[in-house]
């Protein structure tokens, strides 16, 4: 794949972003932290899932709900929060745009943007980019 | 489902039209291939495919892709669940190219029980990939074989590839359009977490005929034989995401505990029943704890022994 020289050490150990990048970072971090529990996956799908964050899911969903939520729509695993996925399903009804957004394939985490700025990588099609055999498969598949 | 190549047997059933059986394998701790071969015997020429399990309820177990050889072996049609919460996508590739190598030709893609269910709370989860993502995955592998990396495969594998979806747990009208998702991605077939709720299952079906997912899906509903109040209990406080009304847990309790057994046997022979009535639905899959030998005797209670060319195997 082009363009895909990405550093591959955990984001804690990476030399940290300077200048604009690390100032972008830095505003993402405390936007998206203090608005929406961000986890700061790097590749942001807030608005395919009615801006509740698939990352805050235990199982780390982003296509939807496990068959484990609870009857009163509660996670199965921390019982006191409400399942991600019943919040995506009533955040993106209440939505103006990308209401069908909820319904596409996403594709597999790219487990190295972790802790990096998905503004930036959405600006520069980093956030994109996926393993070549789903690219293959996914034509016309929103994804 | 489009008429192309059945890739299994029960592939070729689901294609004809019939109304399918399958089972759930009881899990095994034994290094015993005995075990196994004991297991399949109840349903050998019962029911049409039985699902080998993958460490359920996260606990350790025999290996499915294991169990799944040992029934082929018995002349048992495996269908092997996999679920994401164990393996990365590397593991899932690998055991998906072993499976097929042994023979396996269905498999239930799932994210799986997370592991504060088990008795290895303590472990590190993985959850590389969903379900759908291991569906396409899958469906990859299949049908462009390569790896998911692009990588080409050598021999690609030939699954009939499943999914889960559970019709009674919420967000219930967003999982009929979460169905919709798995078969985008690949699911041929679909099986129901256990139902009790038929009234939530009629819905879930109505719902999926208005989006148009049935021409392209088979659905199996979960059907569940309790052998006792105390199971039913069991089902309705300990199984995350079940939906166990309580004139279910009053009527088991109707009875004296040792007719318990035969009350579970009525009570999923008139789910079957009425889930057969239910417009889409195109088989059943049944399951139990501790309860195998009820099996047989619902499937055969329903009416639908013999089963098709059961103990036929052979794949296309």
């Amino acid at each position: 794949m082009e363009g895909t020289r990405v550093d591959r050490r955990p984001p804690e150990t990476a030399p940290p972003a300077k200048g604009f990048r690390r100032a972008l970072l830095l505003v993402e971090r405390v936007t998206k932290e203090t608005v929406w529990d961000c986890r700061m996956c790097g590749q942001c799908i807030l608005h395919s899932t009615g801006l509740s964050c698939p990352m805050r899911c235990p199982k780390n969903l982003r296509n939807g709900p496990c068959g484990g939520t609870l009857q009163d729509g509660s996670c199965e695993v921390l019982p006191e929060m409400k399942c991600v996925w019943v919040a995506a399903w009533e955040g993106s009804r209440r939505l103006p745009l990308w209401r069908d957004h909820i319904q596409h394939v996403e594709p597999p985490v790219d487990w190295r943007l972790q802790g990096t700025s998905s503004w930036e990588n959405l600006l520069t099609g980093r956030d994109r980019q996926v393993p070549e055999g789903w690219s293959g498969s996914a034509r016309g598949s929103g994804s | 489902m489009t008429q192309e190549v059945p890739r299994s047997h029960l592939h070729r059933l689901l294609q004809a039209g019939e109304f399918v059986v399958t089972a759930e394998l009881q899990t095994s701790d034994s290094a015993d291939p005995a075990r196994i071969a004991e297991l399949a015997g109840t349903l050998r020429g019962k029911v049409d495919a039985v699902n080998c399990t993958d460490n359920s309820a996260a606990h350790a177990h025999i290996a499915a892709m294991a169990a799944a050889r040992l029934l082929l072996d018995q002349g048992v049609e495996p269908v092997m669940q996999l679920v994401c919460r164990d393996r990365n996508r590397l593991a899932l590739q690998a055991d998906l190219l072993g499976a097929a190598a042994l023979g396996v030709r269905n498999i239930v893609c799932m994210t799986g029980d997370d592991v504060s269910a088990g008795d290895h709370p303590e472990t590190k989860p993985i959850y590389d990939l969903d379900s759908v993502q291991l569906i396409r995955m899958a469906k990859i592998m299949r049908d462009q074989g390569t790896y998911l990396s692009g990588r080409a495969l050598t021999d690609a594998p030939s699954f009939l590839i499943g999914a889960v979806e559970n019709p009674f747990a919420p967000p219930l009208e967003f999982r009929p359009m979460r169905l919709g998702t798995k078969i985008e991605a690949g699911a041929e077939f679909v099986q129901t977490q256990i139902c009790f709720n038929l009234d939530k299952l009629r819905l879930f079906m109505a719902r999926c005929g208005e989006l148009g997912l049935l021409d392209h899906m088979s659905v199996l509903a979960g059907v569940f034989v309790p052998n006792s109040a105390a199971g039913a209990r069991y089902l309705r406080d300990q199984v995350p995401g079940l939906d166990v009304p309580e004139h279910v847990i009053e009527r088991m309790d109707s009875v004296p505990p040792e007719a318990q057994r035969e009350e579970g046997i009525r009570l999923a022979l008139e789910i079957v029943e009425a889930v057969r009535q239910i417009a889409g639905v195109s088989g059943i899959h049944l399951m139990t704890i501790n309860h195998e030998e009820a099996i047989p005797r619902v499937v055969e209670g329903a009416g639908l022994l013999p089963r098709p060319r059961a103990t036929d195997v052979a794949i296309a």
